[in-house]
């Protein structure tokens, strides 16, 4: 099993936020993986993204030209990926943002309304949560305990209160779908 | 230990501390940028560590070179237009017999060129890169946890040798996040008497590479070479992989050594029994290594993300005795396993062996 | 029978390779003097330049370390950081400091790096054969300003200790001369005061000499000498630039005073 997920948003949606505590549950569910950010003067103007790999054998590219998933955030990030998924694989949008119809046919396509989702919640800044419920409960990748507790891990040093919140974004995303 | 998920020039960082590294001076550069920023904080943390953040490369290495003759295990890092400007301070370790550590997160070039992850810097790298006679040791790490333990080695191989050590990995090594195992490093082992700490009461010390004499130059000379003699029948490292039935050999360091790996699986799908040869340390070459696999396998691709550098190496061992193909991809490019498994069926037939070879 | 005068401790037996008239020779003596009369030779580490001074770790008696070109201030920041109690200086000609190693210098006296930086001022290239420096005359002819070096084409000579004192990092910056017996004993005590404030951890300081190169200036010795009172010292005059730590101890005194 090898799988690719690339996630993209702007800055401060958390999109990198999203491929760290992914990889990190990965890791901790005993899988092989790599995170690789965009980076610099690639990265600079508001737009983020990372690449996802995880797998149950040595992983040989962190890079992905043709991801089984991708997670979209805004409408730019649909526009330079949305060519790239892999036949029959998945695509996850805040539909909250991005308002265009994805152009292609031969993919899963997954509209999460995270961002209203999330500030249902009370708090705007967890949609990228709400969407990795989404998006677990889809792919299945790393069961929802080891992930949330890799989440909480990861925000070891935020306060209590954010990691509920987080805890309660993820739970309704994962809910969304059916 | 634990197994923790870190990004690569942050283990850099991380492995150096832990191998007793106490001092590092860098300027910022992408894809580095990291491996300062870490050392900023971590170094603070521990006792008599110091970082300084320095005016240019340049300097960055010519504090390496004080700091080294003064005992403390010392670090530098940077990528390739960078590594281009320390040249002269390495040359001037490497003549003063001076240990140190030198991280090269290699970028697309020639001149500025790009941040993306290149292999470009081979030959500046193993051939000594600045002026004079002389070698650095070259380490070439394809993963997180080599990037962890070649760190700590690179300290070890320094002292052992006195001679600059040069971690060569790329953009893509450096951002990645991999998961990682810190080993225990060794205690450190450098004689007291080649710290230059004032003569106290006794004898003055002199370190320095200006030696006017042409035969007393020749000489010392002739000692530094003996010396890389003694490295390269020692610590001369490499990899072998699915190499047992392969019929073809890939040889590739580093990321494109990753990447052929992906590529060799896709291939054995197919039938074509493909193995790679991974040289881990690119200075000194694993030549002898490299010939033997020859007296059974006729057939080597060797691929770089460069216009083809460490295929004349690859060449330099084999001496004619199999066929030698190349695929490079220079400039900044990562090519995919697909794309290789793709060349390699190409031009590479069981029956005809290597179709179309470089030479 | 009391010795009156011999060779200091802190240096070696060895003849000075260096020109008759030269100056570095007497530089080099009034440091071994202060290491001496200081009690720091083993503590001290120097740190020589490229220039007609690359040999001057044949001729003191401390622990020493070449630099490559205009490097030596990166060099002895390294070693400082590293070994905070020892006494490190630099030793750098108008070259070494005012053009190629300009960036390490100013940043090592901008850090406020507690090292003593000794500036041999010559008006020229020495030792690769009088070539114009950063630091030549206009009007003055060099091997590659035959015409005499022209500010539109070659620039001015530059006030190194000026600029460098208007760095909020330097402690104690004057520029002497060693042309003359009072000249060379004031140099002394500038160098002395020099070493002191680093021993106190007071930061960079810097003396610039002013140094004769009868054999790049195509003069005999007696003339360098003049040469440099009547044409460098107008150029580069010669006194304390700055000098904090005097300065705040008069003011504390001052203040002192007041009812």
């Amino acid at each position: 099993m090898m799988v690719k997920t690339i996630f993209s948003g702007f800055g401060g949606q958390g999109v990198l936020m999203m491929g760290y505590t992914l990889a990190h549950g990965a890791m901790s569910a005993g899988y092989q993986v790599t995170y690789l950010p965009a980076y610099g003067a690639e990265v600079r103007g508001g737009t983020a993204n990372c690449t996802v790999a995880v797998s149950d054998d040595e992983i040989a590219s962190p890079i992905a030209s043709k991801p089984d998933n991708i997670v979209v955030l805004n409408t730019p990030s649909l526009y330079s990926f949305q060519n790239r998924v892999a036949p029959e694989g998945a695509l996850f949008l805040n539909s909250s943002i991005v308002a265009v119809k994805p152009s292609r046919h031969d993919v899963r396509i997954f509209k999460i309304p995270s961002s209203e989702i999330a500030e249902q919640l009370g708090n705007p800044r967890t949609a990228n949560t709400v969407m990795m419920g989404a998006f677990l409960k889809v792919t299945g990748l790393v069961p929802s305990d080891i992930y949330l507790s890799s989440m909480e891990t990861v925000m070891g040093s935020k306060k209590k209160s954010v990691i509920e919140i987080n805890r309660k974004a993820f739970a309704a995303g994962y809910e969304f779908l059916k | 230990m634990n197994k923790v998920l870190m990004q690569g020039n942050k283990i850099i960082g991380e492995a150096a501390v832990r191998a007793g590294c106490r001092f590092y001076a860098g300027y910022p550069i992408t894809p580095q940028n990291e491996i300062p920023e870490y050392m900023s904080e971590r170094l603070r943390q521990v006792e008599g560590g110091v970082f300084v953040q320095s005016e240019s490369e340049i300097a960055a290495i010519h504090m390496v070179v004080g700091a080294s003759a003064a005992g403390a295990r010392s670090m530098t890092s940077s990528s390739s237009p960078g590594i281009s400007l320390k040249q002269e301070g390495i040359s001037s370790l490497a003549a003063c017999e001076l240990p140190a550590v030198i991280v090269n997160m290699m970028r697309g070039g020639p001149g500025l060129g790009n941040i993306c992850p290149s292999q470009g810097d081979y030959f500046q790298a193993t051939r000594g890169g600045g002026h004079g006679d002389y070698r650095v040791i070259v380490l070439g790490p394809d993963s997180a946890q080599e990037l962890a333990d070649l760190t700590m080695d690179a300290f070890d191989l320094a002292d052992r040798y006195r001679t600059p050590v040069m971690i060569l990995a790329d953009g893509m090594m450096g951002q990645m996040m991999e998961p990682v195992v810190f080993k225990e490093p060794k205690p450190r082992d450098y004689p007291e008497n080649f710290v230059m700490k004032g003569a106290g009461s006794g004898k003055s010390k002199i370190i320095r590479g200006l030696i006017l004499d042409p035969l007393e130059m020749e000489e010392h000379n002739w000692t530094l070479q003996r010396k890389y003699q003694v490295i390269a029948q020692r610590e001369t490292r490499h990899e072998l992989y699915k190499t047992d039935d392969a019929e073809m050999v890939i040889v590739a360091y580093g990321t494109a050594a990753r990447i052929a790996e992906g590529a060799i699986k896709r291939l054995r799908e197919t039938g074509l029994r493909v193995g790679l040869f991974r040289p881990i340390t690119l200075w000194p070459f694993p030549t002898n290594e490299l010939r033997d696999l020859a007296k059974k396998i006729q057939d080597f691709l060797v691929f770089e993300m460069s216009a083809g550098q460490m295929v004349e190496d690859v060449r330099l061992a084999i001496q004619g005795k199999a066929r030698i193909g190349f695929h490079g991809r220079p400039g900044g490019v990562v090519p995919t396993p697909v794309e290789l498994a793709n060349v390699v069926m190409r031009h590479y037939d069981p029956k005809e062996g290597i179709i179309d070879p470089l030479a | 029978m009391k010795k009156v005068f011999g060779r200091p401790k802190s240096m070696k037996s060895n003849i000075f390779h260096y020109c008759a008239g030269c100056g570095h020779s007497l530089a080099h003596r009034l440091i071994a003097e202060v290491i001496d009369e200081l009690d720091i030779r083993g503590i001290t580490i120097g740190v020589p330049p490229a220039g007609c001074a690359v040999l001057a770790y044949n001729y003191f008696d401390v622990d020493m370390i070449e630099a490559q070109h205009g490097r030596g201030p990166a060099t002895a920041t390294g070693i400082k950081r590293a070994l905070p109690d020892r006494v490190v200086f630099s030793y750098q000609g108008d070259g070494d400091l005012a053009a190629i190693g300009i960036a390490e210098s100013f940043h090592a006296a901008n850090r406020g790096e507690n090292i003593t930086v000794i500036f041999m001022n010559n008006a020229v290239y020495g030792m690769t054969g009088g070539q114009m420096a950063p630091t030549s005359m206009l009007g003055q002819k060099t091997t590659t300003s035959p015409a005499g070096r022209k500010n539109v084409l070659d620039g001015y000579p530059i006030q190194i200790s000026e600029i460098f004192a208007q760095l909020p990092g330097t402690s104690y910056i004057e520029r002497c001369t060693v042309n003359s017996p009072a000249s060379i004993l004031k140099a002394k005590k500038a160098i002395r005061k020099a070493f002191q404030y680093q021993i106190d951890g007071l930061g960079f300081s810097m003396i610039e000499i002013l140094s004769p190169c009868p054999t790049n200036w195509k003069m005999t010795p007696i003339d360098s000498c003049r040469w440099i009172d009547e044409v460098m010292t107008k150029q580069f005059p010669l006194g304390v630039i700055k000098d904090i730590p005097a300065e705040a101890a008069k003011a504390r005194k001052e203040g002192g005073q007041k009812p």
